[in-house]
Parts: C-alpha cells; sequence; structure tokens
C-alpha cells in the first residue's frame, strides 16, 4: 500500500503540468457543482422565506364558516404535543370581514386580532409597525400603511366599522403597519384578542390557531401529525405546501435542472481523468514494466493508478471547494439588487459541500479504475522486448 | 544433476499463430549453483527468449523451467512475481530505471515491492551496494541525473538488492563504452565470488564471454555450442 502510494505521489510530481490539468479540471467541476448547488439552495432559501417566511404555515381551523375554536389555549396545547420539535410560535386569530366607512368612502377588511405577544412570532408586529403604536387598549387598532393612504387615516382617528350582521363598532387608530405586501396593507385591520372577540361576538372562540414549522418543507408532516393528535372532525387542517403548489413544483424543477447540471459536470471531470490517465498509463509504462518484472503484483501495480486517481481527487475537491466559495461569494457581493442588497444571498451549505468533495472524490478514483484495469493487462514483456 | 539452480526441460517457444515462428526448439538446459555463464548467438538466435523463458517473464510454448527445484510451470502470477522478487536478478540492455526516483530509491525498490516500507537495515544494505557498485557520490540522484555508466550500474545495484541467488542479465553492456563495460564485468565477477550468485549473462562481446566459466552458443533456437572451462 505505501509503496503504491508513494509511487503515485512520485508519478504525479513528476509531471506536474500534467497533474495541475487534471487537478484544475476537477477543481472547476467541484466549483460549479458547490456554485451552482448553492445559488440554487440560497435561492430557494430566500424565496420560501420570503413567501411563507412571515405567514402561518400550518393553519387549523373550524371545517364550517362562522364556527369558533373555543378553549383555544387547551388546543394549543394538544397541537404542540403533536411535534414539540418543529412546531413553533402557536397563536390564536380571531378574524372576520367588515365594511370600514369614512365619510368619503367605504371598503372591505379583514379585521384579525391576536395576542400582540404571540403574533410576534409569525407576524414580527413589532419590526413592522412603521408608525405609532399597538393598540393595547379596548377597540385601538393597526392599519396598513397603504390602508391610510388611500383612505387618508392619520394617527389618533376613530374609523368605524360594520360587521356583516350589522354590527356597528368605533376603533381608535394608534399605528400604522408595513408587511411588505400591498394587498395585505389595503386589507387588514389588526388589534388584540379581546376587541375582535367583542367586535364578532365569539365569546372566549377563536377563528383559527396559527402556527409555523422549523423546517419549512416539512409542513405537511407537521399537519398530518397535528391533524391526527387533534381528531376533531369538526376541524380542519391546512399547511403552506398544499396552498403553493405552484411555487413548489418550481423549486422542485429549478432543483432537478440543478441535478442535471452537476451530474453532466461530475462525468465530463470523470471522463477528463479517465483519459489522462489512460495517456499517463502509456507514458508510464516503462516503469510500470519493470516493477512488474520486479515482482510487484498485478493488483499493487493498479493501486498506484487508483491512488493516483483519489489523489487528484482529494486535491481538485479542495482547490474547487475554495473556487466555489469565492465563485459564491462574489455573486452574492458584486451582483445586487438596486439597493445594494444581493441578489442571492451568500449561503454555504457545508454539508452539500462534504458530499460535492465526496463524490468528487469517489468519480476520480471510479475513473482510475479503467486505467488500473489497463494496468493490471500491461505484461512486463512488451516493454523490455521494445526498450 | 541436483545442484542445477535453474533448468530447462524441452523448452520450445513458437510465435504467432498463423504463421508459426519457433523461437526456441526443445531446449535442455542446465546452470549449476554459483556458475558464472554467458550466452552468444546472433541476434534473433532465441538468445533473449531464452533469458526471459528462464526470468519467467515469458512464458514457454512447451516444457518447463525449473528454478531452486521447483517447476514454475503452474505457478500464478502472483506467485511467479514472488519467485522474481525473491530469487532472480534482471540487469537489461537499458537500465529500466524510474526516473522519478532516486538512485537509492531505485535500488531499495525490490526490497520495498516485498516489504513495502524500507526500514534502516534495508536502507544500509542499499547504500553498501551503492558503494560497491561505486555510487556512493550520486545515490541521492534522480535517475535522469546520472551518465549512461552510472545509470546501468545502479541498474546492477537494485538487481543485487533482495540478494538474488540468480542474476539475468541481457546485454547489460551494449550501450557502453569498453572501459565501463571491463568495469562491470569485473564487479559482476566480484560479485559472483563474494556472495555466490549464479550468473547468466547474453552478450555480443566475445572478450567477455571468453572470462565466463561456461559459455552456450545458440544458433537457431538450438543450443550449438556448449563450453565448460
Amino acid at each position: 500500500m505505501k509503496l503504491a502510494f508513494d509511487i503515485a505521489l512520485r508519478f504525479l510530481k513528476s509531471s506536474k503540468g500534467q497533474t495541475a490539468l487534471i487537478v484544475l479540471g476537477i477543481a472547476i467541476g467541484v466549483s460549479v457543482q458547490i456554485f451552482i448547488g448553492s445559488l440554487i439552495t440560497g435561492l430557494q432559501k430566500s424565496l420560501v422565506d420570503k413567501t411563507v417566511g412571515s405567514a402561518p404555515q400550518i393553519t387549523v381551523s373550524p371545517k364550517t364558516d362562522g364556527d369558533f375554536i373555543l378553549d383555544a389555549q387547551a388546543q394549543i396545547k394538544t397541537i404542540i404535543a403533536a411535534n414539540p420539535d418543529e412546531i413553533i410560535n402557536p397563536v390564536a386569530v380571531t378574524q372576520g370581514p367588515a365594511i370600514l366607512k369614512t365619510p368619503e368612502k367605504s371598503t372591505t377588511i379583514i379585521m384579525r386580532g391576536f395576542d400582540w405577544k404571540a403574533a410576534q412570532g409569525i407576524y414580527k408586529i413589532n419590526d413592522r409597525l412603521v408608525k405609532g403604536k399597538l393598540g393595547l387598549n379596548e377597540n385601538e387598532v393597526i392599519i396598513g400603511k397603504d390602508l391610510a393612504e388611500k383612505l387618508s387615516i392619520k394617527i389618533g382617528d376613530t374609523i368605524e366599522m360594520i360587521t356583516p350582521t350589522g354590527k356597528t363598532g368605533q376603533f381608535l387608530v394608534t399605528g400604522f403597519f408595513d408587511l411588505q405586501v400591498k394587498s395585505l396593507n389595503e386589507s387588514w385591520i389588526l388589534t388584540n384578542e379581546e376587541t375582535a372577540q367583542t367586535f364578532f361576538e365569539t365569546g372566549e372562540g377563536v377563528s383559527q390557531i396559527e402556527m409555523q414549522v422549523k423546517d419549512v418543507f416539512v409542513a405537511d408532516e407537521v399537519a398530518m401529525a397535528v391533524e391526527n393528535r387533534l381528531n376533531d372532525d369538526t376541524l380542519k387542517v391546512t399547511n403552506w405546501k398544499e396552498e403553493n403548489a405552484a411555487l413548489l413544483s418550481g423549486l422542485s424543477g429549478q432543483t432537478a435542472s440543478s441535478l442535471m447540471i452537476q451530474v453532466f459536470v461530475l462525468i465530463s471531470v470523470v471522463l477528463g481523468i479517465a483519459s489522462v490517465l489512460a495517456i499517463s498509463v502509456v507514458q508510464k509504462s516503462r516503469q510500470i514494466g519493470i516493477l512488474k518484472a520486479m515482482g510487484m503484483h498485478n493488483p499493487k501495480a493498479s493501486l498506484v493508478f487508483l491512488f493516483q486517481g483519489f489523489l487528484l481527487g482529494v486535491l481538485g475537491a479542495f482547490v474547487g471547494i475554495g473556487l466555489g466559495i469565492g465563485l459564491s461569494w462574489s455573486f452574492a457581493t458584486f451582483v445586487t439588487n438596486a439597493d445594494g442588497s444581493s441578489l442571492v444571498p451568500f449561503y454555504i451549505d457545508w454539508y452539500f459541500i462534504g458530499i460535492s468533495a465526496g463524490i468528487a472524490i469517489t468519480a476520480s478514483t471510479l475513473a482510475a479504475l479503467i486505467p488500473a484495469i489497463r494496468v493490471s493487462k500491461l505484461d512486463p514483456m512488451e516493454v523490455i522486448k521494445n526498450g | 544433476m541436483d545442484n542445477f539452480v535453474v533448468e530447462v526441460k524441452g523448452v520450445s517457444k513458437v510465435y504467432g499463430k498463423t504463421i508459426k515462428t519457433v523461437a526456441l526448439h526443445e531446449m535442455n538446459l542446465g546452470f549449476k549453483a554459483g556458475s558464472f555463464n554467458a550466452i552468444i548467438g546472433e541476434s534473433g538466435s532465441g538468445k533473449s527468449t531464452l533469458l526471459n523463458i528462464i526470468g519467467t517473464l515469458d512464458r514457454p510454448t512447451k516444457g518447463e523451467v525449473i528454478i531452486n527445484g521447483v517447476s514454475t510451470r503452474n505457478m500464478s502470477k502472483g506467485r511467479l512475481g514472488d519467485l522474481r522478487n525473491e530469487t532472480l536478478g534482471f540487469v537489461f540492455q537499458f537500465h529500466y530505471l524510474l526516473p522519478e526516483f532516486t538512485a537509492l530509491e531505485n535500488v531499495l525498490m525490490p526490497y520495498r515491492i516485498a516489504n513495502g516500507k524500507a526500514d534502516k537495515k534495508s536502507q544500509e544494505r542499499a547504500k553498501e551496494i551503492l558503494d560497491l557498485v561505486g555510487l556512493e557520490k550520486v545515490e541521492n540522484n534522480l535517475a535522469t541525473n546520472m551518465s549512461g555508466g552510472q545509470q546501468q550500474r545502479t541498474a546492477i545495484a537494485r538487481a543485487l538488492m533482495n540478494q538474488p541467488k540468480i542474476i539475468l542479465a541481457d546485454e547489460p553492456t551494449g550501450n557502453l563504452d569498453s572501459q565501463t563495460t571491463d568495469g562491470i564485468y569485473q564487479l559482476f565477477r566480484k560479485i559472483n565470488v563474494e556472495l555466490g550468485t549464479t550468473f547468466i549473462i547474453i552478450t555480443h562481446d566475445r572478450r567477455v564471454a571468453e572470462k565466463a566459466d561456461r559459455i552456450v552458443e545458440i544458433l537457431d533456437g538450438r543450443i550449438s555450442l556448449d563450453i565448460v572451462k
């Protein structure tokens, strides 16, 4: 083993130019893999984060419209028990449609009431509040900044709303929020739980329980567990995945195409190594011939070339990781949006990089199999006869 | 006839399938342990074929080669490799050194093939052999940074490394000037006398052949002359 390794190392060292070329070939392959892999992963992460990061990922609500969930806190406990490791930020929401009337205009809105503290997890209201303060007291609300603009409402104004059942209420506007989605900014009015419960006459009941999961991609599995745990025919459990099927199929298409690119890069790397090593068998046939004449066994002689493939793979993988990370970093740093934030955030997944490197090393070693087989077939007589 | 270290029994070698060329005809030959033998003959007479068959690098079409009293006919490739490594030393017309390694590393190569790592004792032994062939000053030179004579002497040192019973040399001085040639034959003789190593040397050079204990001449794949002094 040691001798085969030493000979492999010496062979690689003796033809530095050739070695450098193969290493560069592998390195470029690995770096493209890492770059494309990180790019796609980073892109998907930021896309998913933008889409569902500040939204409920699993929602539990009554099957019949207009029904309420009673004893929300007990239900939340049951829900969390379904998967305590994944479920985070549960919040009970009381909501309903209403018509907002100003002297000039009226518009349909949705009033959503929740415990401000509990809602911080999903909606990050504290960060989204652009002006004023949260409505902590009864009949205090905050409204979206686009709605405020549209209806020229100012902080301190009192607005009037009517429920579909005809109940009227007066509310004090204490702040404006910006959820960064225009339709929500135009239609949502947020308030504390009691105000909403009183206005919609739900008593102690809430309209739905919302929550997030740590790994957004297992939301469907967690939702299933929640459903089983609740074991309640009157409730339904929905998750973001079933509501965003188009986005998910887009993401999986992206993943598949990036996988395709990576596979083809890998194939070209393997072919490159195999062909250069095959040439090097011819170049080194004198050496191999004499080693065999001196008694080196065929498997050992083959091992010399497998080691060469392995060493090239290791070297190429290391250089490639450096190149790939550098490439991803420069892409994240220099390819930016108009506001200077990077188009795709810099994202390093060491697990993925480890797999890439592992595949490159394995592939290089396997690519050396063909030349290794040729070596084992080489007859020392051929070399000695032909000089 | 038990003291033969190498014995060739009824060996024939035929090349080609459609057009058959017979290189050796039913040859019978034995070499005594510790003897110094020369094989001469025209080029194409079959002498190199004979040496390669004795060296187990080539297999005879018919007959068998017995080395150290053991027939090599049914040995596997691996077993033959071990036999060559332990019992035989080769010196060819071309030195066949590994150009990627230094003289010392080349000499150590047969030892490392058998044992993997070169321990201190083997390193010392390799240095001693290099001293013996007069290369102590260039032992750390790469094979490519030595003269033709130095390279050939390194190849001889390499052949001696595992203390083989038999050294097979095919025109070992074919590429060297007459002064270097003399030096190398003196060296062979010295090793033959001191270590009792059996030498079988192919040569064109009648002067060299005359110094051997025994001269075997081969003509058209047959022994045409066998003189024991």
